[in-house]
C-alpha cells in the first residue's frame, strides 16, 4: 500500500476529473439543446488551445488578452459550425447527424495536424511553475488554477442557466423546441448560442490543459472521455456530467494505482473508463440523473 | 432494392416471387454475369497496380457490406467495425499458424469467431439504440484494440502477426494474380448472400425494425433478437473480410485501424447509400480510389507552386483524412442517398433518353 502515491493520483483525479466535467458539460449543453451529440468536442478544445498557443508565441500577444481573443473567435467559430454544418441537418435521422460530427471531428483533427505538425509544443509559461504544500502534498499551481478555472467555468454555467433570461430561453428550447418558438424565442439563435457556448467554454478547458501538458493532437483525448462521463452523469444532465467527469477523472487515476501496483497490465488508466461506460449502458443507460426516454405510440 | 421505375411497358409481374427476383429483367441479369465473366479476366489484363486496388475494393468491399447490414439495413450503427476487421485477421492468422488449420477453413472460422465477439458486443446493442450504441461500439473499438495490444501470445505484441498464404488441397495460391480469384469468389458469395437475405422473412424484419421499431415489436418481430443477428452478421462480415486482408497482406499488425479506420468504413456505407447493396461495393470503390487519385494529383503538382506553398507531398495522410470527412458531410448533407441514387437517376435519365417528360 502506497498511501502518498495513491493520494497524489487522486488530487491528480479530481483537477483531470473536473476538467473531464467541464468538457462533459459543454457537449452536454449541446445535446440538450439542439439534440446533436458532439463527436468533435474534443476537436474544440484542440483548436482552442491552438489559437491561443498561435497568438502567444507567434504574435507575441500578451495573455490576458490572447486570452479573450481566443474566446471570442471559439464563439464565433461555434457559431459558424452550427449555420454551416448543423443547421442543414436539422430534421435529418439522427443517425445522420451523429456521422456529420464525426466526419467533422475527423476533418479538424486531420487539419490542425496539418497546420501544426504531429509534435507537441509547449505552452508559453503564464505562471511561474510552482508547487504549493498542502497537507504534505506537493500540488503544482497550474493544478490549482486548473481546478479553480474549472469550478468558476461550472459555476458561471449554473448562474447562466438559473439566473440569465437567455439561460432561461435555452432551458425552454430544450424542454420543448415548438413551446419555445411559440413563445417567442428564436429557436435558430438558441442552437447557435449554444454552440458558441460550448465551443467557448470547451476553449478554456483546452488552454488550461495546455498550458499544464502543452498543446498536442493528444489532447482531443479529452472529447472521447466525455462518453463515459456524459452517459455516467446521464445524457441530458448539466450537473450529471459534471459529477460523472469527476467519478470518471477518479476512476482513472485510480485504475492507474491498481495497475502499477498490484496488476502490471500497464495502459488499464486508459481503458478502464470504457470499461466502466459498457457497465453502465447495460445496467442504466439513463445514468444517474438522466430523463428515462419514455415513448407513445 | 431494385427500382420499379425503369420496368418496360407490358412487363407485369404477377407473382410475389416475382416480384422479389434479384434482377428485375433478364437483361439485367445477363449484363451482371458478363460482367462477372469479364472481371474473371482482369487479372490477366490490369497491371499490379489496379490489380491490388481491385483486391482492396473486394476486401473492404465485404466489411463494408457488413456494416450496411447495421447502418442501412437495422438503422443500427456503428463505430468500432475497423475492430471487429483486425479481430477477424489476427484470428486467421492464429488458426492457420498455431492450429494448424488450412487456411481455407480458417478464414470462414475467423468469421465466426467474429460474430460471437460481436454477439457479445451487440447484447446491450440489443436495449439500446441510437447514440447509445454508437457509443457502447466505440467502446468496443477502444476495448478490443486494447485487447490486441495486450495479448502478445495471440497478436505477437508489436512484432506483426504472420499469416500463411492461402492455399486450396495442397496447392498454394502465390501473388495477387491468383489470389484475386479468391476474393472475387468471397465478394460473389456475401454479396449474393445480402442480397438474399434481403429477401427473406429476417431481412425484412431487419428493415421493419430499421423503419419504425415499435410498430415492429407490434407486428410480433422479436427486437432482441433481430438487433443482435445484425450485430452479429456485421462482425461477420467484418471477421471475413478481415481474415481476407490477413492472407492478402500476409502479415497483420495493428497499425491503422483505430477509430479512422472505423469512419472510413461507415464513409463507404454512406457514399455509396444506406441500405444499398451494390451502393456499398459503388462506395467502397469510391473511398478506396480517393486517396489513390489524391495522390495522382499530388504528384502531378509535384515541384510546383502549390506544392511548395502547402507541403502537399509532406501532409498527404492529413489531406486524405481530410477529404475523406469532407465528403461525408458533403454527402450526408447533398446527396444522403448516395452513389446508388445518382446511378438510378442515371439509369433513368438514359432510359428515358430524348424524351424524358
Amino acid at each position: 500500500m502506497n498511501a502518498q502515491l495513491l493520494i497524489q493520483l487522486l488530487v491528480n483525479g479530481l483537477v483531470v476529473g473536473t476538467l473531464y466535467g467541464v468538457v462533459a458539460m459543454s457537449f452536454v449543453l449541446i445535446y440538450k439543446a439542439t439534440q446533436v451529440v458532439n463527436f468533435a468536442q474534443g476537436e474544440l478544445l484542440l483548436i482552442g488551445a491552438w489559437v491561443c498557443w498561435v497568438m502567444l508565441t507567434k504574435y507575441q500577444v500578451p495573455f490576458y488578452l490572447g486570452m479573450p481573443l481566443t474566446l471570442a473567435f471559439m464563439f464565433v467559430f461555434g457559431i459558424a459550425i452550427q449555420i454551416v454544418i448543423l443547421r442543414p441537418m436539422i430534421g435529418e435521422p439522427i443517425i445522420s447527424v451523429i456521422m456529420v460530427t464525426i466526419a467533422l471531428s475527423e476533418v479538424f483533427q486531420a487539419s490542425l495536424k496539418w497546420i501544426f505538425g504531429v509534435n507537441p509544443q509547449p505552452f508559453p509559461r503564464i505562471f511561474t511553475s510552482q508547487s504549493v504544500n498542502f497537507a504534505g502534498l506537493q500540488i503544482q499551481t497550474v493544478y490549482v488554477m486548473s481546478l479553480v478555472v474549472s469550478v468558476a467555468m461550472m459555476a458561471g454555467m449554473a448562474w447562466f442557466f438559473r439566473v440569465s433570461k437567455y439561460g432561461l430561453a435555452m432551458r425552454a428550447t430544450a424542454f420543448n423546441q415548438q413551446v419555445a418558438q411559440s413563445l417567442g424565442i428564436s429557436v435558430k439563435s438558441v442552437f447557435a448560442m449554444a454552440w458558441a457556448i460550448s465551443a467557448t467554454v470547451s476553449a478554456v478547458a483546452g488552454v488550461v490543459v495546455a498550458v499544464v501538458n502543452g498543446v498536442s493532437s493528444g489532447l482531443s483525448a479529452y472529447g472521447i472521455k466525455v462518453f463515459p462521463a456524459a452517459i455516467l452523469g446521464g445524457l441530458d444532465s448539466i450537473g450529471g456530467a459534471v459529477l460523472g467527469g469527476i467519478i470518471i477523472g477518479l476512476l482513472e487515476n485510480f485504475a492507474q494505482y491498481i495497475d502499477s501496483q498490484y496488476l502490471h497490465w500497464g495502459n488499464l488508466y486508459e481503458v478502464a473508463p470504457f470499461y466502466v461506460l459498457i457497465i453502465i449502458l447495460m445496467i442504466k443507460p439513463y445514468g444517474l440523473f438522466g430523463t428515462k426516454d419514455i415513448e407513445r405510440i | 432494392m431494385a427500382s420499379t421505375t425503369l420496368i418496360p411497358a407490358g412487363d407485369y409481374r404477377t407473382s410475389y416471387a416475382a416480384d422479389t427476383t434479384i434482377f428485375p429483367t433478364a437483361a439485367s441479369r445477363n449484363a451482371a454475369v458478363a460482367g462477372i465473366v469479364l472481371i474473371c479476366f482482369a487479372p490477366q489484363v490490369l497491371s499490379a497496380y489496379w490489380l491490388s486496388i481491385l483486391i482492396q475494393i473486394g476486401i473492404f468491399g465485404i466489411a463494408a457490406l457488413g456494416l450496411n447490414i447495421l447502418v442501412g439495413f437495422t438503422g443500427q450503427i456503428s463505430i468500432g467495425h475497423a475492430a471487429f476487421f483486425l479481430l477477424g485477421a489476427f484470428t486467421s492468422a492464429y488458426l492457420s499458424n498455431h492450429m494448424s488449420i488450412p487456411v481455407f477453413f480458417a478464414i470462414p472460422l475467423a468469421g465466426l469467431v467474429t460474430a460471437l465477439v460481436g454477439l457479445i458486443f451487440g447484447l446491450p446493442a440489443a436495449r439500446l439504440k441510437g447514440l447509445y450504441l454508437v457509443i457502447a461500439t466505440l467502446a468496443a473499438q477502444y476495448i478490443l484494440l486494447d485487447f490486441f495490444n495486450r495479448a502478445e501470445w495471440f497478436t505477437g505484441g508489436s512484432v506483426p502477426a504472420s499469416a500463411n498464404p492461402f492455399s486450396i488441397f495442397g496447392y498454394t495460391l502465390r501473388g495477387d494474380r491468383q489470389y484475386f480469384y479468391v476474393v472475387l469468389a468471397y465478394v460473389l458469395a456475401s454479396y449474393l448472400l445480402v442480397t438474399n437475405l434481403m429477401r427473406t422473412r429476417d431481412g425484412r424484419a431487419l428493415v421493419a425494425v430499421r423503419d419504425h421499431y415499435l410498430s415492429a415489436e407490434i407486428m410480433g418481430i422479436n427486437l432482441t433478437k433481430y438487433r443482435t443477428l445484425s450485430f452479429a452478421l456485421a462482425a461477420f462480415f467484418a471477421g471475413i473480410a478481415g481474415a481476407l486482408y490477413a492472407h492478402y497482406q500476409l502479415v497483420v499488425s495493428n497499425e491503422g485501424f483505430g477509430i479512422e479506420r472505423s469512419i472510413i468504413f461507415l464513409a463507404m456505407v454512406i457514399i455509396g447509400g444506406t441500405g444499398s447493396i451494390m451502393g456499398t461495393l459503388m462506395g467502397t470503390a469510391f473511398v478506396v480510389l480517393l486517396p489513390e487519385s489524391m495522390e495522382w494529383i499530388s504528384a502531378s503538382l509535384k515541384g510546383g507552386a502549390i506544392d511548395r506553398a502547402l507541403q502537399l507531398n509532406n501532409n498527404i495522410t492529413f489531406l486524405r483524412e481530410i477529404a475523406i470527412g469532407l465528403i461525408i458531410i458533403a454527402f450526408l448533407m447533398f446527396e444522403p442517398d448516395g452513389l446508388a441514387h445518382r446511378w438510378r437517376q442515371i439509369k433513368t435519365y438514359w432510359k428515358l433518353y430524348p424524351f424524358s417528360h
